[in-house]
């Protein structure tokens, strides 16, 4: 292993990487060796971005269309957190629960969230139900995962401490498990959103009628390369943002609990 | 112990079977037009394997499928693993590369599909295209963090014993990263797997995700049913393949073993 570098030379180092990357990006169509239909430039998808900020596409403004995608999101998220949480600590409490529900999970684990669209489509129509469904595949499963790891992990000193004083299932879960679990919940979560919000730009490309992804399925058909790309830019925005913002609120837990960052 | 949870486990499954008998059709609660009956499933995989659905019959559906996440999934690897050994080892490499690589990496592969259409049609060459993005990322993460977990000590002690740069990669940096690249090809399978579905959905002409993509315009809820079964089985298959893999690769190691 060579030794690290200084800050210096990792920003210097950094910043080379970057320059070539634009560059070629920049040179590809400047030069005429890839058509500007084909690959446009960078500083024509920052242009695009700004006009598709206040003109529409494929019905609404990029920024409507991110609202849309956000608001479904947001739905699918909460939905997968709010029964996969509760089911993995039943999971992790009951051992009967777990032996019952973990084979059935288990199987259905490798059926890929994204292979659910006909029939959320068919059960939940195109409009709203069909995506959240969709987000709800991807972002259910690591929520009961890691809310039964974590049920998993509590101290059994606690729960037997508990166990003496006579409580009952209910508050087992709600004022032991839940509460010891919670780091492992929002590192799952973390992973939740992420899944969730990929999942919805693959329901949105193929069931929908807004959405950046149904945005970007128009514009490929109109061979609109810079506002596909546009898109693509705003998926990643959206998504790092989601990111940083659960990110945020773990280290937060975290540092309240006293545990290592 | 173990009896008792195969035990359960199986009577959980075939609990699912009997009230999927009990639901549409003993009771016809569900209505066939939202999830079929068994006896619909079983006519549908009758008819797609011997009369063929969508084109092709399932076999050759399947098969398809398959061939593109080998071959997909090879690529990816064998370009990714490389990629992130060489940005654990090499510290300017990784100066480098890593912010172009932060730069792309928020973008989900799925959102790759519309742009890869566009470059490359809806042939084979946009769906490997969009799998070795989906793939690439976890292999060059892992990979990296593999060589940054593995013990300095270890890796000065091969250099005071004058060890050539090949062989230290080839025998002290590329085994101590294994345990970690293998949990990285772990994800990226499953990663390709959403990921080719996805593109098979969006624009395609044979495969899995294009019987699922004709059965939901059809309205074939059997079919659908068919088409996410043998989804799910392929991904099994080639999950349980990698498994066998890391066994005899990591022989050597505790994971290995276990």
């Amino acid at each position: 292993m060579q030794h690290k570098l200084s800050f210096m030379e990792t920003v210097v180092y950094g910043l080379i990487g970057l320059a070539v990357f634009l560059g070629i990006w920049y040179a590809l169509p400047a030069t005429g060796l890839v058509p500007q239909q084909f690959l446009p430039g960078p500083a024509t998808v920052v242009e695009r971005m700004t006009v598709l900020a206040t003109q529409p596409f494929a019905g609404a403004t990029l920024p409507a269309h991110i609202g849309y995608s956000f608001v479904r999101f947001m739905s699918g998220f909460l939905l997968a957190a709010l029964i996969g949480i509760p089911l993995g600590l039943i999971m992790g409490w009951f051992r009967i629960v777990d032996e019952i529900v973990a084979p059935i999970f288990d199987g259905l684990r490798f059926i890929a969230p994204i292979a659910w669209v006909p029939f959320a489509a068919l059960w939940f129509g195109t409009g709203v139900g069909g995506p959240i469904m969709i987000i709800f595949a991807g972002a259910f499963p690591p929520c009961v995962i890691n809310a039964y790891r974590g049920a998993k992990q509590v101290d059994p000193q606690l729960i037997e401490a508990a166990e003496m004083l006579g409580t009952g299932h209910l508050r087992m879960m709600k004022d032991i498990l839940l509460p010891a679990s919670v780091p492992s919940i929002v590192a799952g979560l973390r992973v939740a959103a992420g899944l969730g919000w990929q999942s919805l730009v693959g329901a949105e490309l193929i069931v929908a009628s807004t959405g950046v992804g149904f945005m970007m399925v128009q514009a490929q058909a109109n061979v609109a390369t810079s506002t596909v790309m546009s898109g693509m830019v705003a998926i990643g925005i959206v998504g790092l943002v989601i990111d940083m913002l659960l990110r945020r609120g773990e280290a937060a837990i975290r540092r309240r609990r006293g545990l290592a960052e | 112990m173990r009896s008792r949870k195969t035990i359960i486990g199986l009577g959980a499954i075939l609990g699912v079977v009997v009230l999927w008998f009990a639901l549409t059709r003993w009771f016809s609660i569900i209505p066939v037009g939202r999830f079929p009956t068994p006896a619909a499933f079983w006519e549908a995989l009758k008819q797609i394997e011997l009369k063929g659905y969508a084109g092709s019959l399932l076999h050759e559906h399947a098969w398809h499928s398959l061939r593109l996440i080998i071959i997909s999934f090879i690529v990816a690897v064998g370009t990714g693993v490389p990629l992130g050994l060489l940005m654990g080892w090499n510290r300017k490499a990784e100066a480098l590369i890593n912010p172009v690589f932060t730069l792309i990496r928020p973008i989900p592969p799925l959102a790759w599909i519309p742009l890869a259409i566009l470059w490359l049609g809806l042939g084979d060459a946009a769906k490997v295209m969009v799998i070795w993005f989906a793939a690439f990322v976890p292999s060059v993460i892992n990979a990296h963090a593999g060589v940054r977990n593995i013990d300095k000590s270890v890796i000065e002690a091969a250099r005071m014993l004058g060890t050539p740069p090949l062989r230290l990669v080839m025998e002290v940096i590329l085994p101590g990263a294994l345990p970690m690249i293998f949990t990285g090809l772990r994800l990226s399978l499953q990663a390709s797997w959403t990921t080719l579905v996805a593109a098979e959905l969006v624009g395609a002409l044979v495969g899995i995700g294009f019987v699922l993509n004709v059965a939901q315009q059809d309205i074939y809820p059997a079919m659908i049913l068919v088409g996410m079964l043998t989804a799910g089985v392929l991904g099994w298959f080639t999950t349980f393949v990698l498994g066998l893999v890391e066994k005899s690769v990591l022989s050597w190691s505790v994971r290995g073993r276990a």
